[in-house]
């Protein structure tokens, strides 16, 4: 047989490099989860735990993260924090998605522009303006002030995604609807939101996945009461060394890909509808 | 054709004459009407029983109706156009002759910028789509492809506030019209071409509207299903009386379904009249080479005397049937069709007759078609395939003719814009 179809070492170095990217992408993310089961309060890995020693795992920082005060007040946080700012924009950023779908629209771009804005600002300018901002409304350290500032973060997620399944969307639907007798509100709620359903989850699931792991506004912006999960961890890591900090990564990390695969099964699914339809 | 009834006979002329069409038509149609006193009764039989079946008032009324998206081109010109109830009408055109608008106009998804469209006498520019009650099937049928079958007939009800048992009867009601039982919950995109379109029918009828709008519906289907659904949406309006305005660019399609016809070109409405006298009288230079076939030859009237003219073709003196009135020096378009001539096996048998020279011919199994020329211009004369059609061969001089009234003498196009 000919050397053409064997692989050359052209092709190994190829491999080898690809190899080398996804283990410099992963392991520092996958190095702390057996890291957080340590019995010992540090950052490494023990003897006992190279040994695969059982009584060097624990779930003692899980318990810790548990029971502590702090830790459950930013999971509380996160969730009233996250679970509002994802309801925000996700509903302002459907109708504003519904708006410029619209043909007759004046300034489009301009306008899909400013709303996508806050994605492609550094976070701490954006993080910045708003603390001064908000500091003048009287918002800087409430709850509010965050959620408002993070439902500006999460926006453009939710334009985004309903925007490119809206484009898939058949006009001639709503049309139908609105021959059939339906008013604005009946057509969008039982025919054009079903249908465009998959890009608003997805939206929301991005947004809400955007306030959950962002600091830099938090630290701006949010006082002792107002504390997330990664504001928590961030005065963790510099105020008290603790692998607790590892235990939370581990879960968050766990949460993530939840997240990230239901995305994935609405892609499918709305794939897999459209297909039908 | 000469289905006449006692008692019509003499009303002659009211079928595609009056109270439709374009404004320029109208006029000429009515003096058409006046003229064919002296035609074969056979050519008026079918507007009279048209008449015989539908009430004489419109029910859907275009008047003076114009569109134009940028105020520059308009897509529809000044368009008058009267349905009457119970009737089948076709907007007939090819594709951007502003067909589809119109009944966008008449479903409320456009709005006209110049005139009125009313709807049994009411004006209906302010009333928005879901409050004209107008049953639509869209071009891509636009099912909801997240409900069953049921769900999208029970839409249209469940707005209108019907109880459940009444709904299921409709949907019932409906479904067993369109051959449908038993589909209620199957998803459309479970269902063939066919099948969508069937639901989609049944969706536009649920609620029974008096009006159904119908965009090119069978377009997307093949062409056995496609001459299926032609009978069956016949069937289901005949059954129904419902009035159905149809848009199509199928001339055949349009011909077989339709009480009748309006055929747009370019913005406006060349003639409207039942398919029969769209093919044996065309008014215009368009509807003669739009529907069937037709020779147009182009030439100048050398002599008028009175329904007929004497029209000079290259070297050639024709007689033709006056369809506008004209004057010696007119411009006109003789329109004669290919299966209206023969061969004259001996001078005399038509009024008009010439030799010409065969430059080509096929044999198309039921006929020939034989290629000349007259006066000049191209010229498809077409010949059954029955015993002793002479065997015509390419290069031959043969002796052809057609009758006078088979020779319709039409205004130019260009005169008929202005």
């Amino acid at each position: 047989m000919s050397t053409a179809l064997r692989p050359g070492a052209g092709h190994y170095v190829h491999v080898a490099f690809c190899v080398a990217v996804l283990f410099f992408l992963i392991a520092p993310i996958l190095v702390v989860v057996p890291l957080s089961f340590n019995a010992e309060p540090y950052f490494t890995f023990t003897e006992g735990m190279l040994r695969f020693d059982s009584d060097a795992y624990s779930l003692r920082w899980y318990e810790q993260v548990a029971t502590s005060e702090a830790w459950l007040r930013a999971l509380a946080n996160s969730f009233l924090i996250g679970g509002c700012a994802t309801a925000l924009a996700t509903g302002l950023g459907t109708l504003a998605a519904l708006g410029l779908a619209n043909p007759a629209m004046p300034a489009r771009p301009l306008v899909m522009g400013l709303l996508i804005s806050p994605m492609v600002t550094p976070v701490i300018i954006s993080a910045a303006g708003m603390f001064f901002f908000y500091s003048s409304l009287g918002l800087a350290q409430t709850h509010f002030g965050l959620i408002l500032a993070h439902a500006a973060l999460g926006t453009p997620f939710v334009v985004i995604t309903v925007t490119a399944t809206l484009t898939g969307f058949d006009t001639n639907l709503t049309r139908a609807a609105a021959n059939l007798g339906a008013g604005p509100w009946r057509s969008f709620r039982r025919v054009q939101l079903p249908l465009i359903a998959p890009g608003v989850v997805s939206g929301a699931l991005f947004a809400f996945a955007t306030s959950f792991d962002e600091v830099v506004t938090v630290l701006f912006m949010g006082g002792l009461e107002q504390r997330t999960i990664p504001r928590e961890m961030w005065a963790g890591i510099r105020e008290q060394i603790s692998p607790a900090i590892l235990a939370v990564a581990t879960l968050l990390i766990a949460f993530a890909v939840s997240l990230m695969l239901v995305v994935e099964w609405l892609r499918r699914r709305g794939a897999a509808e459209r297909a039908n339809g | 054709m000469d289905e006449r009834q006692p008692g019509e006979g003499n009303s002659m002329g009211e079928g595609n004459s009056v109270g439709e069409g374009n404004s320029v038509e109208e006029q000429e149609q009515a003096k058409e009407g006046a003229r064919r006193a002296a035609a074969p009764e056979g050519e008026q039989a079918a507007e009279q029983e048209d008449d015989a079946r539908f009430g004489v008032d419109a029910y859907v009324e275009f008047d003076d109706v114009s569109k134009s998206y940028d105020g520059v081109e308009q897509i529809v010109r000044n368009l008058h156009l009267t349905v009457r109830e119970g009737e089948f009408l076709t907007l007939l055109g090819p594709s951007g002759s502003g067909k589809t608008t119109c009944l966008m106009m008449l479903a409320g998804f456009e709005v006209p910028t110049g005139g009125a469209i009313r709807i049994n006498g009411q004006p209906v520019d302010a009333v928005p789509p879901r409050r004209r009650n107008i049953g639509m099937v869209f071009q891509n049928y636009a099912l909801f492809p997240h409900m069953t079958v049921g769900a999208n007939l029970a839409f249209p009800l469940e707005v209108r506030g019907l109880d459940k048992d009444a709904v299921e009867q409709r949907i019932a009601r409906a479904l067993q019209l369109v051959r449908l039982e038993g589909f209620e919950d199957r998803r459309p995109g479970q269902l063939s071409g066919g099948q969508q379109q069937r639901v989609a029918i049944a969706r536009a009828l649920v609620f029974e509207p008096r009006l159904v709008l119908m965009d090119e519906p069978l377009g997307a289907l093949d062409r056995r299903l496609r001459e299926e659904m032609q009978f069956e949406i016949r069937r289901i309006q005949r059954t129904l009386g419902v009035t159905v305005v149809y848009v199509t660019h199928d001339q055949q399609e349009a011909m077989a379904m339709s009480d009748r016809v309006a055929v747009f070109n370019a913005g406006r409405i060349e003639q409207v009249a039942p398919p029969e006298v769209l093919y044996e009288e065309p008014a215009r230079p368009f509807v003669a080479s739009f529907i069937g076939d037709n020779n147009l030859l182009r030439g100048v009237v050398a002599a008028v005397e009175g329904d007929t003219c004497d029209v000079t073709v290259g070297d050639l003196t024709v007689n033709a049937f006056m369809v506008q009135e004209h004057e010696v020096g007119d411009d006109v378009v003789l329109a004669v069709r290919p299966e209206r001539t023969g061969l004259a096996a001996e001078a005399g048998m038509y009024t008009n007759e010439f030799e010409v020279q065969v430059r080509d011919m096929a044999f198309l199994g039921d006929h020939l078609r034989v290629l000349t020329d007259v006066g000049g211009q191209t010229f498809v004369i077409k010949i059954p395939n029955i015993v002793g059609h002479g065997g015509v061969l390419a290069g031959e001089r043969v002796r052809i003719g057609w009758a006078t009234l088979d020779c319709r003498a039409l205004r130019p196009a260009d005169d008929a814009a202005a």
